[in-house]
C-alpha cells in the first residue's frame, strides 16, 4: 500500500482500524519480554538497582527525538507535497512526542537524584532536551490557537522545520561539551560500550516503545480525522441551519 | 529610490513616529533592569556578577516588543498583500524589514545599554565587551524573531504566542551571548571562543530567518 493510496481519509481510516490490533498486541508482547528482561538485568556495580531506570530513560529520550524527526518529515509532506495526511500526521505526533520527551526529563531527574546528587543540572544535554519539550509545547499551542486546520498546519510546519535544528545539538551535545550526561554509549564508532546483558533489553525496551508510539500515533490520527469530520458536519450543519 | 531601500525608510519612519518606537524600547529596558535590584537586593557584588545576564535578558525581552506588530500591521492595511506580489523577492522584503526592526529597537538598545550597566556597577571593560556582544548577538534575536512574526502573523493573541514559539530558539544566543560578556570580564575561557559561536548564530539566523519568515509568509496569505 503505497502513501498516494492512504491519502484518501476512508482508506486510512479502514488500514487504521485493520492494523491497530496488531499493533497494540505486538506492543504488549514486546513490554512483557522487556520488563521481564529488564527486572531480570543484573545490576550494575556501581549503580546498583537505579540502573534500571535507564530501561525507561533512554527510549523515551529517542522517542521523544523520533517524534519530533517524525514531524518534521510530515512537515515536508505538508509543504512540499501537499499531503492530506501529513498534518494529521503532524498534529497527532506533537502530543506523544511531548509526553516522551517529558518522561525523559523526568526520569532523568529521578535517576540523577541518586547518582549525581541533584534533581537537575544546566548541562548542555538536559538543557537542549528541555528545549526540546519546550519547543513541542509551543507547536501544540499554535496548533490550539489557529482555528482552520490546513492554516495551523502550515505554520506549524514551518516552525517544526525550524526547530528540527535542536536534534543534532542533542545528540551530538555530549561531544561537543563537557556535560555531566554522560556521552554516547550505544550508538557509536566502534561499537557499543555497553555489555550485552545490559545492552540487550536496552534494545527490546526501545523496540517495545517505538511500538508504543506507533499504536498511539496510529490512534491518534484515526481520532484527529474524525474529528475533523465531526467539525465539517458541525460547520455544514450551522451553514444549513441559517 | 529602489525598493529595498524605500521599504527601510518606510518601516523605519513607521516605527519611529507611530508607537514611540526607539524610545519605548529603550524604556522598557530601563524598566526591566531598575526591577532586578528590587528582586534580588541591592548587592553591588552580586548585581556586577549578574550584571551582564540581567541586561541580556532584558535585551531579549526588549526585541520582543514589537515583534508581533511587524507583518500584523502590515497585514491589516493590506499593504503585505502588496509586498507579496511584487517583483522583489519576498526573502528580501523580509530581512529589509527585520533590519529596520533592529536598527529601531536593537541599535538603540545598545547605545543605551552602557549607560544602564552604571546601575549594574560594571566596569567600563565590561561595559565595552557587553555592548559588543550585544551588536553581534541582537540580530540574530530579531532574525529569529521575524520567523515568529510571520507565523503569528494573522492571529488574535499573536503576541503571547510568538513568545512561547521565539523565546526557546532564542536559547543558544543567550547562552553564547552571556558565555562571551563574562569570557571577557571573569574568564577563564578566552572571549574568542564563545564570541565566535556567537557571530556563527547570528550569520546562521540572517539566512534561515528570512527564509522561513517569507515562507511563512505566503502559506498563511494564500
Amino acid at each position: 500500500m503505497t502513501l498516494t493510496e492512504l491519502a484518501n481519509p476512508s482508506r486510512f481510516l479502514a488500514f487504521a482500524n485493520r492494523a491497530l490490533p496488531w499493533l497494540g498486541g505486538m506492543t504488549v508482547i514486546a513490554f512483557a519480554f522487556g520488563l521481564d528482561m529488564a527486572m531480570n538485568a543484573p545490576n550494575d556495580y556501581q549503580q546498583g538497582a537505579t540502573v534500571k531506570i535507564m530501561y525507561l530513560h533512554v527510549p523515551s529520550a529517542w522517542l521523544g527525538m523520533l517524534g519530533w524527526a517524525l514531524m518534521s518529515v510530515a512537515a515536508l509532506g505538508t509543504l512540499v507535497w501537499r499531503h492530506p495526511l501529513a498534518d494529521v500526521a503532524a498534529k497527532a505526533a506533537a502530543p506523544i512526542g511531548a509526553a516522551f520527551t517529558l518522561l525523559c526529563l523526568v526520569t532523568g531527574s529521578l535517576w540523577g537524584r541518586p547518582e549525581w546528587g541533584t534533581y537537575w543540572v544546566w548541562d548542555a544535554r538536559l538543557t537542549s532536551e528541555l528545549v526540546l519539550f519546550l519547543l513541542y509545547l509551543g507547536v501544540i499551542a499554535l496548533w490550539r490557537t489557529v482555528e482552520d486546520p490546513s492554516r495551523a498546519a502550515r505554520a506549524a510546519a514551518i516552525l517544526t522545520l525550524v526547530g528540527a535544528i535542536d536534534l543534532p545539538i542533542i545528540k551530538f551535545s555530549v561531544d561537543w561539551w563537557n556535560t555531566l550526561h554522560q556521552g554516547s554509549s550505544v550508538f557509536r564508532l566502534g561499537g557499543s560500550t555497553i555489555y550485552p546483558t545490559i545492552l540487550i533489553p536496552l534494545l527490546v525496551m526501545a523496540l517495545a516503545f517505538t511500538l508504543l508510539f506507533a499504536t498511539l500515533h496510529l490512534a491518534a490520527m484515526r481520532n484527529e480525522i474524525l474529528r475533523r469530520r465531526v467539525r465539517t458536519f458541525r460547520l455544514m450543519q450551522a451553514s444549513a441551519a441559517s | 529610490m529602489n525598493p529595498l531601500g524605500a521599504l527601510l525608510v518606510r518601516d523605519m519612519r513607521l516605527s519611529i513616529r507611530v508607537g514611540g518606537g526607539a524610545l519605548m524600547g529603550v524604556l522598557f529596558f530601563l524598566v526591566v533592569v531598575t526591577l532586578v535590584p528590587f528582586a534580588v537586593g541591592p548587592d553591588l557584588a552580586l548585581l556586577k556578577k549578574i550584571g551582564p545576564a540581567i541586561l541580556w535578558l532584558a535585551a531579549l525581552l526588549a526585541s520582543l516588543l514589537a515583534l508581533d506588530r511587524l507583518f500584523a500591521t502590515d497585514h491589516e492595511d493590506g499593504s503585505l498583500d502588496l509586498l507579496l506580489m511584487s517583483r522583489t523577492p519576498l526573502e528580501l522584503v523580509v530581512a529589509v524589514k527585520g533590519v529596520a526592526h533592529w536598527l529601531t529597537t536593537g541599535l538603540p538598545l545598545i547605545v543605551a545599554a552602557p549607560l544602564i550597566g552604571l546601575l549594574l556597577n560594571l566596569d567600563p571593560l565590561a561595559e565595552g565587551t557587553l555592548a559588543l556582544t550585544l551588536l553581534v548577538g541582537t540580530p540574530a534575536l530579531t532574525f529569529i524573531g521575524l520567523i515568529g512574526a510571520a507565523i503569528a502573523v494573522a492571529l488574535r493573541r499573536g503576541g503571547l504566542l510568538l513568545a512561547i514559539i521565539v523565546l526557546p530558539l532564542t536559547v543558544p544566543v543567550l547562552i553564547f551571548g552571556v558565555a562571551a560578556a563574562n569570557a571577557a570580564i571573569v574568564g577563564p575561557v578566552p572571549f574568542g571562543t564563545p564570541f565566535t559561536i556567537l557571530c556563527a548564530l547570528t550569520l546562521a539566523s540572517l539566512v534561515i530567518g528570512p527564509f522561513a519568515a517569507a515562507a511563512a509568509l505566503r502559506q498563511e496569505m494564500e
